[in-house]
């Protein structure tokens, strides 16, 4: 399969403890031979083991920062800037400031996620009306439509290809912010500098693994608009000393070759809770946490969120103010988001000139390729063979002792059982199991009394 | 039995019509009969769930099968069940429904969804 995933091993680094294995939601990890391997077929990217790690051996790979003093000039660099990267520094700083500093560090324009995502809560708000005149209309029952679940955040809708396929109809069928922003951005570089729309190189500063996964298998897509993913902590030095040499707030408005600021409503995405808001639904429900978002999707599944219309699913803490590659912890960063906030609310009374009206502009646009379903829960293929092997591990999971330690490498012991089923493991990588063996042995040996 | 069901890789329409099935029937059981067993068999070709209880049984299964008719006690009701909805969902999501009832023995709800 190649290189799928961000989320990825430093061997030297692993000293094949189980705290990664066991706080995988999808159980894509094993320590074999004492060290981590990451099943690329089950891993979603959701960073539970980069925050787990003590000893620092998992990591998001992304791509280097460039150097943009000495780049080839006739191939301009664009920044996307997502909506938690504000709250990542407190005041003074300022949505201006922290894009003048992003011109200061290099890039020749800069374009902030928060216009794509005004325009994914403007479509949202069309799904959502046109779905309820088809309930209303007896065409299709409240719960075959409803909830509408957001697919902002790639971790879920990775999630829900593998382990919740039903409910693949009831993603929002379109693009993430960060690709409409791309796309947009890829337009409007083009027309200024009158050149090819491939002749420009875009980058995202990223708050999360999943966003470089996404860029390089991308959903709904075949190719992402963003050419490179650069990790928020590896950016932010640079932010913070260009913020520093400029430390009065200018209006980012006035600055040549910026496009203008989005508006409040795609700011407020940062923040858990923050895309459901926008929309003109008060039945909503936002879950953050990667634990929490998969009992969630059970409800779903099952049919028991009655009267919801609209599920907010983030996998980080607080958002994604809470990704793993963010700097400032999620409570600090959502309580200064609530400034950026306020601010942008403030601005737009004040001066509504000043901010481009993005939500005109139709930027939302739906999945080209339609999300197919990922299979790697599947025992076998063959319906048969996959009740046998069903069985088999019921059989072993009986023998085993139920401790859940890990020691075997796999997190449960359910997973154990599942791996000798597969031929990837044997019962006595079970230390209890072993034991018993040794035990034995040592026990025929005494009775041969030599 | 979802788990299981998704792990030989049931279609997910018909992992989802199953559980609610299923689920409505334990409900049912729960709320009039203060539990039950349930057996669960899997076919190549289908699962046959069966609720079984020892509960009140059913006087007149044709009323207790209309939407809306419910004999479930207001504490069921204020938890957002008893909507006398259980049994028309059951044969909603299922292909084949048989109730097996006795007033004052038990009831026995046999279901079926074909993968």
């Amino acid at each position: 399969m190649g290189k799928l995933h961000s989320v990825s091993l430093n061997r030297d680094r692993c000293m094949g403890c189980t705290n990664c294995i066991k706080g995988c939601p999808t159980e894509a990890i094993r320590v074999r031979d004492g060290k981590a391997c990451i099943d690329e077929n089950r891993c979603i990217d959701c960073g539970e083991c980069i925050r787990i790690c003590p000893h620092h051996a998992k990591s998001a790979q992304c791509d280097p920062f460039p150097d943009l003093t000495s780049r080839n000039a006739s191939k301009p660099a664009a920044v996307l800037l997502p909506p938690s990267l504000y709250a990542q520094f407190g005041p003074p700083a300022t949505r201006s400031m922290i894009i003048r500093s992003m011109y200061a560090i290099g890039f020749d324009f800069v374009y902030e996620v928060a216009i794509g995502a005004e325009a994914c809560s403007l479509r949202t708000r069309e799904i959502i009306a046109e779905k309820r005149a088809l309930v209303q209309s007896g065409g299709s029952d409240f719960s075959s439509v409803f909830p509408l679940i957001s697919s902002a955040c790639p971790v879920v809708v990775r999630l829900i290809q593998m382990k919740y396929k039903a409910l693949i109809p009831h993603l929002i069928p379109f693009d993430s912010p960060m690709e409409i922003t791309a796309g947009f951005a890829r337009k409007d570089i083009a027309s200024k500098l009158a050149i090819s729309p491939d002749a420009i190189d875009i980058y995202f500063l990223s708050p999360c693994p999943s966003k470089r996964t996404v860029t390089i298998n991308p959903l709904g897509q075949n190719k992402s608009e963003v050419n490179f993913v650069l990790a928020l902590h590896d950016v932010y030095p640079l932010i913070l000393s260009a913020l520093e040499k400029e430390q009065k707030d200018t209006d980012a408005a006035t600055l040549h070759a910026f496009v203008g600021l989005a508006g409040s409503e795609g700011v407020q995405w940062a923040c858990a809770g923050g895309e459901a808001s926008t929309l003109d639904t008060e039945k909503y429900m936002a879950v953050d946490g990667i634990h929490n978002v998969i009992s969630i999707l059970d409800e779903i599944e099952n049919e028991r969120l009655k009267d919801i219309e609209f599920v907010e699913p983030s996998c980080c803490f607080g958002g994604c103010i809470g990704g793993p590659l963010t700097v400032t912890n999620p409570f600090s960063a959502k309580a200064r988001m609530r400034g950026f906030i306020k601010a942008a609310i403030d601005d737009e009374e004040r001066s509504p000139d000043k901010f481009l009206r993005f939500r005109h502009l139709q930027l939302a646009s739906s999945w080209k390729i339609p999300l197919e379903a990922n299979n790697s829960m599947q025992l076998d293929a063959d319906i048969n063979t996959a009740m046998d092997k069903y069985e088999q591990m019921e059989r072993i999971l009986e023998t085993l002792p139920g401790l859940d330690c890990g020691a075997c490498g796999a997190p449960t012991c359910a997973a154990l059982a599942e791996d000798i089923v597969q031929g990837n493991a044997l019962e006595t990588d079970c230390i209890i199991k072993l034991k018993e063996h040794i035990r034995k042995v040592a026990q025929d040996i005494n009775l041969l009394d030599l | 039995m979802k788990k299981m069901l998704t792990r030989i890789g049931v279609r997910p329409e018909s992992i989802k019509r199953a559980a609610i099935a299923m689920y409505e029937a334990e409900i049912n059981a729960v709320i009039h009969a203060r539990g039950g067993k349930a057996i669960v068999m899997i076919l190549p070709d289908s699962v046959r769930i069966e609720i079984v209880d020892q509960g009140p049984g059913i006087p007149d299964v044709d009323l207790a099968m209309k939407e809306g008719y419910s004999t479930a006690p207001d504490t069921a009701r204020e938890m957002g069940f008893g909507a006398g909805m259980g049994l028309p969902n059951i044969k909603k999501h299922s292909d084949e429904m048989k109730i097996d009832t006795e007033v004052g023995k038990g009831t026995t709800v046999t279901i079926i969804v074909r993968f």
